[in-house]
């Protein structure tokens, strides 16, 4: 494992292309480990983009094209010859909607583990199932019903759970990508609690519309404008001191 | 600033409006008309042919059948060991001795013409059907000293009141002696109506009474048995394989272009096919259900790879997404997720799909299940027919009691059909999740 303040990813000139469209431009951003990072910026700035380069999500898109680099621990991720499902065990991501498999509780925990052939029996199943929803703070409210259907829960519940399956595989990086866009402020409150707890032991990369959720869980900001990173740094300094006239527009509801 | 709109008066904007809803509504009034109208039509056209078929079919239940006062002498059927000997049952003049009884009936009949003409009135297969009787019974049996016996199919149509009796005897079937030996049969109780078991039991034959629909029951069944093991996973694998591996591309379009095409060709073209490739160039047997499910295969594909596509689609991206984003291969994603939520309707387009082959005739045709097969199939490859095609040939024959059986036939087909699309909207209803 990294140290705290060791760099866990480095992105060097990304840009991504959605057929002739430049979505992003020659990005380049480091991303320390067990840190939250947080990206924001208005609507159609790239930042969700820029996320979905980090476990090449992007390549599902047809007509999408992503150059530059980004290494994780100093290899690079955007190897042809490397396997983006290897890759996607070691980067989690939580969706914007929650999108719980339309299957039981305790299979959609236990799916990812039993794919890349992590556990081995059932008990080893049922270990791993009960310890990601207790990471997951869903523990308690589901654990006499595991086998009800995910679908069944409501939506604050549903992006918990969707959390506990990237958990159960435990990657190293978790991206999030405005996990709390469809949830009410209670859920929201109890994710950011959650994100705040899963910090000690993932680097957490999380896009979000919602400054202010910016502020309270993320340690580090980067501001993106038009598929360009304007400006990054400490949350605390993006915020109490912009050095760039958008980013202190955005950032004082002056846009965006 | 202000624009067109808002330099209307407040009168003036509500009297445009209310203008305009006046039309609306009498569009909208109009379409609904239209509607309703195609509805009518529709199920004017769905009443007049159900009530055709019902009503020239219904009859086709029922067989008239004649007594027979008739002891078998039974001792001389046995060979010593008290079992029925093939060679005796073959020399018992069964066909003969009905008639010689049937004739006691009118004792005055002693032309030979006039004999012959009496005879007409039995049905031919009478002394085979007996024979059968006899033998099921089993050579211990006690056998009643009278029989029923089925009629012929003219003296079957004279009964049902399908032959005009005021026609001039030479356009009719029967001539007017025989009908007043029948009339004197009907008078004497010696003719009675009973539920056709043959039509349910039996397969083809020359004689309309001896035949029934169950040949071509099996032979559809058996084709559709070979079209389903062949075209369903050939359909998914290819809807899978285009729509999660494919690349966009010349050659993709170029596929997703010809599939539709291939849903467009008529169904006699598959024929075509079927015999120049399996009979003609594999040496398949003909008349065979193998090669009829085969070539309805070929024709049911394209359907069920478009359904299968459609239904892949239809579910969420998020959940494929969801799948990749904890590192599911995209088979894993297909196979794990999506074609489990895609299921339903797949099922529905595979069973649609087969709905269609159900009532397809002109293939199997070319391939040679047209043929007069009389034994009930019992394998893939014996010779048989298909449920469309029994009803082609029998509404092609000259016997009017043929023509009851094809309407007869088609109600039954009818309700296959039926009973498939019934079955595809509760499998549907079924396995539809809610998310």
């Amino acid at each position: 494992m990294a140290k705290k303040t060791g760099i866990k990813i480095k992105a060097a000139d990304v840009s991504v292309h959605y057929g002739d469209k430049q979505a992003l431009h020659n990005v380049s951003l480091d991303i320390e480990a067990k840190t939250v990072t947080a990206f924001i910026g208005p609507s159609g700035c790239g930042k969700s983009t820029f996320l979905r380069c980090f476990n090449r999500m992007n390549d599902v898109i047809p007509s999408a094209k992503v150059s530059g680099s980004i290494q994780l621990d100093g290899a690079e991720i955007n190897d042809a010859a490397l396997d983006p499902v290897l890759l996607r065990a070691k980067v989690g991501m939580v969706f914007q909607k929650p999108n719980p498999f339309p299957k039981t509780i305790f299979e959609n925990v236990a799916y990812g583990p039993r794919i890349h052939g992590l556990v081995t029996s059932r008990r080893e199943e049922q270990d791993v199932v009960e310890d990601s929803l207790k990471k997951a703070g869903l523990w308690g409210e589901v654990s006499d019903r595991l086998h009800d259907q995910a679908t069944a829960l409501s939506g604050g519940q549903q992006q918990r759970l969707c959390i506990a399956r990237a958990i159960a595989v435990n990657p190293e990086v978790l991206l999030m990508d405005e996990p709390c866009s469809a949830l009410d402020p209670i859920a929201t409150t109890i994710i950011e609690e959650l994100i705040s707890e899963l910090q000690k032991k993932f680097t957490i990369l999380i896009v979000t519309h919602s400054m202010q959720q910016a502020a309270r869980v993320s340690q580090k900001t980067a501001y993106f404008h038009l598929g360009e990173l304007v400006e990054h740094g400490t949350t605390v300094d993006i915020f109490s001191n912009p050095k760039n006239d958008q980013t202190e527009a955005y950032i004082s509801g002056k846009i965006g | 600033m202000s624009n067109v709109v808002q330099k209307l008066g407040a009168k003036k904007r509500a009297a445009i409006i209310e203008a305009s809803l006046k039309k609306r509504h009498a569009k909208e009034r109009r379409l609904r008309a239209y509607g309703v109208a195609a509805i009518i039509f529709a199920i004017g056209f769905l009443v007049t042919l159900l009530s055709t078929v019902i009503g020239n079919g219904y009859t086709a239940l029922q067989q008239t059948q004649v007594k027979i006062d008739l002891e078998i002498p039974i001792a001389k059927l046995l060979n010593d060991e008290g079992q029925f000997d093939e060679k005796r049952l073959r020399r018992y003049g069964w066909g003969s001795s009905i008639k010689k009884s049937f004739r006691t009936n009118f004792p005055d009949v002693t032309d030979r013409m006039a004999q012959r003409a009496l005879g007409e009135l039995v049905s031919a297969n009478a002394g085979f059907e007996l024979r059968q009787l006899v033998e099921a019974a089993g050579p211990e049996a006690t056998l009643p000293t009278s029989f029923w016996v089925k009629t012929s199919d003219d003296v079957d149509m004279l009964m049902k009141g399908r032959m005009d009796r005021n026609l001039p005897e030479q356009q009719r079937r029967l001539s007017d002696q025989q009908i007043a030996w029948v009339d004197a049969l009907v008078a004497d109780g010696k003719i009675r109506k009973v539920f056709n078991t043959t039509f349910f039991t039996a397969a083809d034959s020359r004689e309309p009474e001896s035949a029934g629909i169950l040949g071509a029951v099996v032979g559809s069944a058996l084709a559709l048995m070979v079209t389903v093991i062949l075209s369903l996973p050939l359909a998914v694998m290819a809807a899978i394989y285009l729509e999660y591996f494919a690349k966009p591309g010349k050659v993709t379009d170029f596929i997703e272009v010809n599939i539709n095409n291939l849903a467009a060709v008529p169904s006699i073209v598959f024929g075509l096919l079927g015999l120049s490739v399996f009979l003609g160039f594999f040496g398949l047997p003909r008349s065979a259900p193998l090669v009829g499910g085969m070539v309805l295969a070929l024709m049911t594909l394209p359907t069920i790879i478009i359904a299968t596509r459609a239904s892949i689609r239809a579910v969420p991206t998020s959940i494929r997404d969801a799948a990749l984003g904890i590192g599911a291969s995209r088979m894993q994603a297909a196979l794990d997720h999506v074609l489990p939520l895609a299921a339903p309707g797949i099922l529905t387009g595979t069973i649609i799909g087969l709905a269609q082959a159900l009532g397809e005739t002109a293939p199997l045709i070319m391939i040679g299940m047209v043929a007069f097969i009389v034994d009930v199939p019992t394998s893939v490859t014996s010779p048989a027919t298909a449920l469309p095609v029994q009803i082609f040939i029998w509404a092609d024959s000259a016997e009017r009691a043929f023509y009851e059986r094809s309407s007869l036939a088609i109600v039954v087909l009818l309700l296959f059909l039926i009973a498939m699309n019934l079955t595809a909207v509760m499998l549907r209803r079924k396995f539809e999740k809610k998310w």
